[in-house]
């Protein structure tokens, strides 16, 4: 269900922009075989076609890496950020054929190869993210339903307020069980724990596992709040799941960027030196 | 016998203080008398260390207390010192319970102690002090309270506490809070949620209730109280319980019965009529009794305090006061032609205007706050067609040509003096729908929205000259056609406003009935049964009209017709304007082409139903759902199509940075439906029900339909608590952030967005801002930034878009969602 107006950024103004990227990659493909052939060897970057080819290609490196400003600087002007997405992700695409033209063929153990290399990198890492924001967003909202990341935290908060008062007349080994739960589940983690959703030894699924090898209660009132504190574990661990699901697929969303960003800032070095050691020693 | 006082002032708010005051002052032999045992129990009972704001900023005080914008304490402490400096005669727990006497000779009951006699009485109660009292049976036993001054005092009793707003909560909270008072505690809420109760008090009583220290009952309301025992009525049936103690905290409203019993007559029997007045503030139907301040319609501190002053002069004799809003009134009134005073502009305009006459001068100039009185040169646009405007003209002078016709301006239709134009908008709240010029130098009066519709509550005959006027141009705009006043005047006569509720059918497909509607206000939805479903057809805004095929074809109804949200509609007989039609065979062909092209619609949908059944199905239950969300009133909505949302909250980020670092909207709250999300954010409702209680009239709707608050908002919350979207928000902008290249660079500052709290008590700490206060802050649709709004332009998906219902409710949407 959506209106003429309404595409996203892939579909954009009705794919102009991957119009565009393919129109300039049989250009300058048509260009490069035309030149080839009335050659000896294929044009290097040494040629006037190499020239051209790499200045088009160190530009559109540098205004593709200026999305990040593009994103963060909220002007009163038109502009449509998606528009610029867009365009980022075509042209980006077309680099792996203007600059490989642009190489002539030519790699070797040098900071040449070593930027287009990074390049290629990042525009590998780009392509996952083009996955990432293609397939993920569904399961992101599907898993959600209608609560928010806060909304989580507080119910975990307020179960945790629950286990708390329910604990009060056990016995120490009870209170040890619920004091594993309260005070060394941990939500998230890092990085790569949130990415692989691996929390097998979540504390709370510790106290959990404790709590069925408690020894039978002394008092029907420690044993009626074992049953129940049996439950609000139960109900955290629930809880629990859904954060952590939430953010792994967050995770997923992200993890591309950390290969992506810190990949266009190497290569905006090599950019740097290789387009410095060629005006300084060619 | 006791004293005789020249004036007993009842009531120690701004208005009665500032009024004893001055009779303090003048040396007058006068009593205040204050219910409670402190000064200005309204404000005594703020929140500790509120910042209470000083408006309109242009109103000059006059009176013998000190009054600047700035903490409750110290506004109270200042009043308290003004009051003992002036030698003020207060006396506290002094709650007046009836008047009787004449002017010379009153004598005021209190409900403890001496009656108090006055030759002069001002009444200055505000609005605020009546608690609402049960009214079930045995709601007058004396274990109902109305007031829980300490919580501590009760142990070991049975307690309900009925009320389910901010007061009644933190009573409950407060009464279980000691496990050792050994209280049950017990709140009643006759709704199922607490919606107009702050979030963080809610979040407390549902965890007070999950600890099993006291319980909630929803959607329960007292039937009967007996000594020991409450009966209540729950959706599971009626149950009695132990009761020893019941505190009712259900709001207050304005102490009516007492006044009116006192002998003073308000304007009409609405709710929100004030009392008849003559320019002294005097009561028209009891002299000697004068009313001030909020009681009086003027609810802002500045008004009251200047009127305690006035009132106190008017009383000693003095009848040629310049009242204070003098230069403000004067300063409106310069530009226009003729060198006339201000009362004779007053007394100009009010005889002038139709709607107008039934005011008296007092309630004129306050009127005249509210509007603006402009002059036109021949040939001068008023307003323009498609503008939009909520506002209603009179003209006072001269006369204004309409242009029915957008492509020939040279079709108008003349608009004579002492008549208005505008009330379209008014009413329906949708954009102009002509544009209409001055025919010859022309002066008039525009007012406001919400002054037209005091205007309306206080001045019957203002009212129904509004409806008769709105009704005939609105058939005539409709139906265009050439129509003229007399053509219609038969249709007219029988005509019926009608009130219709939400989700309530005013056609239902089948019946046999031939009456035409016109939506006046509101809106609704067509509906037609399809394979045992309901399948929605189309939305009608209001300025449509609906029921034409039964109308004109004698046959029963094809489809249903309910309204989307509260709406009013018009019914029109049908004989009349089959009539009507016979007479004007271009009106005939006009409908028939319209009603060929609605028919087209529905045959199309019936059509598609049948081969791509899921696709219908769908859309109509996404059209429900969103009519549900309140899109119904909506204008303008941000909705996020949940297949894009990549979840960066650019769109936050973006709106913190374009307004003062503070986000309007919040991405992830709100619902969810097929891939829709309707996040918490301003819809610019056609009636934004944030606008109805906004006592500085700071919200408005800017020129591109946005509803903003203006920076004379005074952090009163009315318009949070009146929003059922809870898209506004109170709140103080964030001290500034370094600029964003310092923060990619260095890492300085808390980055793009709005920043977190503990960043902003830091960096409000170091500055030298000093105290600022929470005002109300909404989604002001980026007026006046070129590009539109920033949370859509910044989204990187494209999955953020705001729309207007009718273009997002319509039919063309149904091919490309089955293709």
């Amino acid at each position: 269900m959506r209106q003429r107006t309404h595409e996203g950024f892939l579909r954009h103004k009705g794919f102009r922009w991957a119009q565009i990227a393919t129109l300039l990659c049989l250009v300058v493909v048509a260009v490069y075989f035309f030149v080839a052939a009335r050659l000896a060897e294929p044009p290097s970057g040494g040629s006037w076609l190499g020239y051209t080819l790499g200045t088009i290609s160190a530009g559109l490196i540098v205004w593709l890496a200026c999305l990040g400003i593009r994103k963060r600087v909220i002007t009163a002007g038109h502009y449509s950020l998606k528009a610029w997405v867009s365009a980022h992700v075509y042209l980006g695409l077309s680099l792996t054929v203007l600059a490989t033209l642009h190489t002539g063929f030519q790699f070797g153990w040098n900071v040449h190869t070593l930027a287009y290399v990074l390049m290629m990198l990042v525009i590998a890492s780009g392509a996952l993210g083009i996955w990432a924001y293609a397939t993920l967003p569904q399961r992101l909202h599907g898993n959600r339903g209608e609560t928010t990341r806060k909304q989580m935290l507080e119910a975990i908060e307020s179960l945790d307020k629950q286990l708390h008062d329910l604990a009060q007349p056990l016995d120490r080994a009870g209170a040890q069980v619920v004091r594993l739960s309260l005070e060394q589940t941990e939500i998230g983690g890092g990085f790569w724990r949130r990415l692989t959703g691996a929390h097998g030894d979540c504390a709370n699924l510790r106290a959990m596992r404790k709590l069925k090898q408690l020894p039978a209660p002394a008092t029907p009132r420690q044993a009626e709040a074992l049953a129940r504190i049996e439950t609000v574990l139960q109900q955290k661990a629930d809880v629990l799941g859904l954060a952590r699901r939430q953010m792994q697929i967050t995770a997923l969303l992200e993890g591309w960027l950390f290969v992506h960003i810190p990949a266009t800032f190497a290569l905006l070095a090599a950019l740097t030196a290789h387009v410095v050691s060629v005006f300084t020693y060619w | 016998m006791s004293e005789l006082y020249k004036i007993a002032i009842i009531g120690s708010g701004p208005a009665g203080l500032s009024a004893a005051a001055h009779a303090a002052k003048k040396g007058i032999s006068h009593v205040l008398l204050e219910k409670t045992d402190h000064l200005s129990d309204t404000i005594f009972r703020y929140q500790k260390g509120k910042h209470v704001m000083a408006t309109p900023a242009v109103l000059v005080l006059r009176a013998d207390c000190e009054f600047d914008a700035g903490k409750r304490e110290k506004i109270l402490a200042q009043w308290d010192a003004d009051a003992k400096a002036a030698g003020v005669n207060v006396r506290f727990k002094a709650e007046a319970k009836a008047i009787t006497g004449e002017k010379g000779d009153f004598t005021i009951e209190l409900t403890k102690g001496q009656p108090i006699r006055a030759e002069n009485i001002v009444l200055a109660i505000g609005t605020q002090g009546n608690p609402n009292l049960m009214r079930c049976d045995g709601a007058a036993l004396p274990h109902v309270q109305y007031q829980l001054d300490d919580p501590g005092e009760y142990t070991d009793e049975h307690i309900f506490v009925v009320g389910s707003g901010d007061a009644g909560i933190e009573n409950a909270l407060g009464l279980a809070a000691d496990a050792a008072q050994g209280n049950t505690v017990t709140i009643l809420n006759r709704s199922a949620d607490f919606a107009r109760a702050k979030k963080a008090n809610v979040d407390n009583l549902i965890a007070a209730r999950d600890a099993g220290r006291m319980t909630i009952m929803t959607e329960t309301s007292p039937v009967l109280v007996e000594p020991g025992w409450i009966t209540v009525e729950t959706p599971q049936g009626s149950s009695r319980y132990k009761c020893d103690r019941i505190i009712a905290r259900m709001g207050a409203s304005p102490p009516r019965k007492f006044v009116e019993a006192a002998g003073l007559s308000f304007a009409s029997d609405s709710p929100s009529a004030f009392p008849t007045l003559t320019p002294t503030f005097e009561s028209s139907s009891k002299p000697g009794i004068y009313v001030i301040g909020a009681l009086a319609g003027y609810p802002l501190i500045k008004h009251c305090m200047n009127q305690g002053y006035d009132v106190v002069e008017f009383i000693s004799g003095v009848t040629d006061l310049e009242p204070a809003d003098e230069p403000l009134l004067k300063d409106k009134l310069k530009a226009l032609p003729g060198l006339l005073s201000v009362s004779q502009w007053l007394e100009f305009l009010r005889s002038k205007v139709e709607i107008l006459n039934g005011l008296s001068p007092l309630q004129m100039r306050e009127f005249l706050l509210d509007s603006e009185v402009r002059a036109y040169k021949p040939g001068e646009a008023i307003f323009i067609r498609n503008d939009q405007g909520s506002s209603l003209f009179g003209i006072a002078d001269g006369a204004v040509k309409v242009e029915v016709d957008p492509s020939n301006p040279n079709i108008t239709v003349p608009i004579g003096a002492g008549s208005i134009f505008g009330e379209v908008g008014l009413i329906s709240g949708r954009k102009r729908g002509a544009t209409i010029r001055a025919s010859e130098p022309t002066i008039c009066v525009e007012i406001p929205r919400m002054a037209a519709l005091k205007l309306m509550a206080q001045v019957p005959e203002a009212r129904e000259t509004v409806n008769r006027i709105t009704s005939e141009r609105q058939v005539l705009q409709i139906f265009k056609s050439g129509l003229t006043p007399a053509d219609i005047s038969e249709v007219l006569a029988g005509a019926e406003v009608m009130e219709v509720r939400p989700g309530q059918a005013i056609i239902n497909e089948g019946d046999v009935s031939d009456d035409l509607y016109i939506i006046r206000s509101g809106s609704m939805i067509v509906e037609k049964n399809l394979g045992g479903k309901p399948v929605f057809m189309s939305y009608v805004p209001a300025g449509s009209y609906s029921g034409e095929m039964a109308m004109m074809e004698r046959s029963p109804r094809v489809a249903t017709v309910k309204a989307a949200i509260r709406s009013t509609v018009v019914k029109l007989p049908a004989e009349p304007f089959r009539a009507l039609l016979a007479r004007k065979p271009e009106l005939a062909k006009r409908m028939q082409t319209e009603m060929r092209a609605r028919r087209e619609i529905n045959a199309f949908i019936e059509e598609q139903k049948e081969e791509f059944g899921g696709a219908v199905d769908m859309y109509s239950s996404v059209a429900n759902f969103l009519i549900k969300q309140g899109i119904g009133e909506a204008t303008d909505v941000l909705l996020i199509d949940e297949s894009l949302c990549v979840g960066c909250d650019n769109c936050e980020k973006a709106c913190a940075d374009s307004h003062d670092g503070l986000s309007r909207l919040n991405r992830e709250a709100g619902t969810t439906f097929a891939n829709i999300h309707v996040p918490t954010s301003c819809r610019h409702c056609e009636h934004p029900h944030c606008m109805s209680d906004c006592p500085p009239n700071a919200i408005r709707r800017g020129p591109d339909g946005e509803v903003f608050i203006s920076d004379t908002c005074i952090g009163c919350g009315n318009c949070q608590r009146a929003c059922p979207y809870g898209v506004i928000q109170m709140d103080k902008p964030p001290p500034p952030k370094p600029s964003l290249f310092s923060w990619m660079l260095f890492g300085k500052g808390p980055g793009p967005g709005q920043p977190d709290y503990e960043w902003r008590k830091k960096a409000s700490k170091g500055g030298a801002g000093g105290e600022s206060p929470k005002l109300a802050i909404k989604c002001d649709m980026c007026s006046g930034k070129a590009g539109g709004p920033a949370c859509v332009r910044a989204c990187p998906t494209g999955a953020a878009i705001r729309v207007s219902p009718d273009a997002f409710l319509s039919v063309a949407r149904i091919d490309r969602g089955a293709g």
